[in-house]
């Protein structure tokens, strides 16, 4: 469906936008969004993919905090990354805004990175902390996990939410930690595939696997497809409120 | 204006625009931290302030822009920039305003597509940007000064809302007592349209320079500027 309007004007112009889907563009970084709920370990996500991948693919993050560098300064304190691929998006106090409504600071850091890093082949954008409908807009990343954290509580996946039901991927994180706070993982299981259906989702310990084996092969699947189509709900995430 | 360009200018002059401004809060965020901003009456007095220095400032190179455009006088957008930056002490506003205009043109290039956008530059400042909007959006000089100087004192008030939890109601009345001022301000700002760019207001702030070059220092912070 390239035009659904009529043209008033006389200059030609791309019509990419029109599904308000980002298109995978040959030769351009795949860009992941990772999201989830405060605390339920997105930035230790992204440090561990950037040890697992950072080896083998051109990579670069870009952190969204609601306190300005705090997670970029991670990244960089460990030294998972040098200064040059991360870039820090304040917010506002609003980090759902930035990811989803308004992705105009996002596009730049993003926009940034790909000029200063030749041939980056990887971005991975970490939204800032924030509540169960947060997701990331199609315009803004290709593909999206988000994370949750057992916990958080065994129902937060029949809870639902657009993160929980449309990313692309579902990593349920802290496995380790269920027995202590009586989380039944079997439950989070089964309501994760009624909500998600074939959506994949995976469980995740990085303390008893650092390199995050799972989440990183989901990633290299993703980079593999190249310029597939994306997959997973194609509209609509920008338009919730 | 018409029937027609009263909606282009809501449009453009709609905080919910993504073009980056919600992360701003125009001076706001160190004004609560040291404590001249407290409550709605303070919070007026501050947008009085800002929109009568940064804001006037805005409005009157929103509506050359827009003159610009309207003419076809390209050039004029190049001296604009450099007559904007000579009225901006503070480098840390200059950049701000840069980053705000190029994310203003990022949005407008798929909301309005125009050729103008190809020869702004990477990082036009950002009321450039806007006068250029108005007039590709159909609006007059006018207009391009009105949305200038509204988004001088919206965005700060939304920040004031979200940073000492402020009644909403209360901070909108405050805007609505605005009103008349921000009319007036956007008609003194017209009279610029056409003006030699040299003679453009050159409204200060000194505070808002301060406290703007002090904010960006900080180590957390939740506004960008």
């Amino acid at each position: 469906m390239p035009h659904d309007h009529d043209h008033t004007h006389d200059h030609p112009h791309p019509h990419v936008d029109t599904a308000g889907v980002l298109p995978r563009e040959p030769g351009r970084a795949l860009r992941i969004g990772i999201g989830g709920p405060v605390g339920s370990g997105k930035t230790a996500l992204v440090a561990a993919l950037c040890r697992s991948l950072g080896t083998e693919v051109n990579l670069a993050v870009v952190t969204n905090d609601i306190y300005t560098t705090e997670d970029a300064d991670f990244l960089l304190r460990n030294g998972v990354l040098p200064n040059e691929r991360v870039r820090a998006v304040e917010t506002g106090a609003c980090p759902h805004t930035a990811i989803r409504d308004d992705i105009s600071a996002n596009l730049e850091a993003l926009e940034d990175l790909e000029e200063s890093i030749p041939g980056v082949e990887l971005l991975l954008v970490e939204s800032g902390g924030d509540n169960l409908t947060a997701t990331f807009s199609r315009g803004l990343v290709h593909k999206q996990i988000y994370v949750v954290d057992v916990a958080g509580g065994d129902k937060v996946p029949r809870k639902g939410g657009p993160g929980v039901t449309r990313a692309d991927l579902l990593v349920i994180n802290k496995t380790d930690l269920a027995d202590r706070v009586n989380a039944d993982l079997s439950v989070m299981d089964r309501d994760s595939r009624a909500q998600r259906g074939d959506l994949p989702t995976v469980f995740l310990s990085l303390t008893e696997d650092p390199t995050a084996a799972p989440v990183a092969a989901w990633v290299r699947g993703c980079l593999a497809e190249g310029t597939a189509e994306p997959s997973g709900v194609a509209s609509g995430n920008a338009a919730t409120g | 204006m018409t029937g027609e360009t009263t909606a282009a200018l809501l449009l453009l002059a709609d905080g919910r625009l993504p073009a980056g401004g919600h992360a701003h809060s125009g001076g706001l965020e160190p004004s609560v931290a040291a404590d001249r901003v407290r409550d709605v009456a303070s919070l007026e007095t501050f947008l009085r302030g800002r929109a009568v220095t940064s804001g006037l400032l805005a409005a009157a190179f929103a509506a050359s822009a827009c003159a610009a455009v309207l003419a076809g006088d390209n050039g004029r957008l190049g001296v604009l920039e450099e007559e904007l930056d000579a009225r901006q002490p503070s480098p840390v506003l200059r950049q701000t305003s840069r980053k705000l205009g190029r994310q203003l043109v990022r949005a407008m290039r798929v909301i309005r597509p125009h050729d103008c956008w190809a020869g702004l530059g990477r990082s036009p400042h950002h009321p450039i940007v806007l006068g250029a909007a108005a007039a590709v959006s159909g609006l007059r000089p006018y207009a391009a000064a009105l949305a200038a100087v509204h988004d001088a004192v919206a965005g700060p008030a939304t920040a004031a809302v979200r940073l000492l939890g402020l009644d909403p109601f209360a901070t909108h009345a405050a805007l609505a007592r605005l009103g008349p001022l921000l009319d007036a301000i956007a008609a003194d700002a017209e009279r610029y349209a056409d003006a030699d760019p040299a003679h453009l207001p050159a409204g200060s702030a000194p505070l808002l320079d301060l406290a703007a070059e002090h904010h960006a220092t900080w180590e957390v912070r939740l506004f960008a500027s």
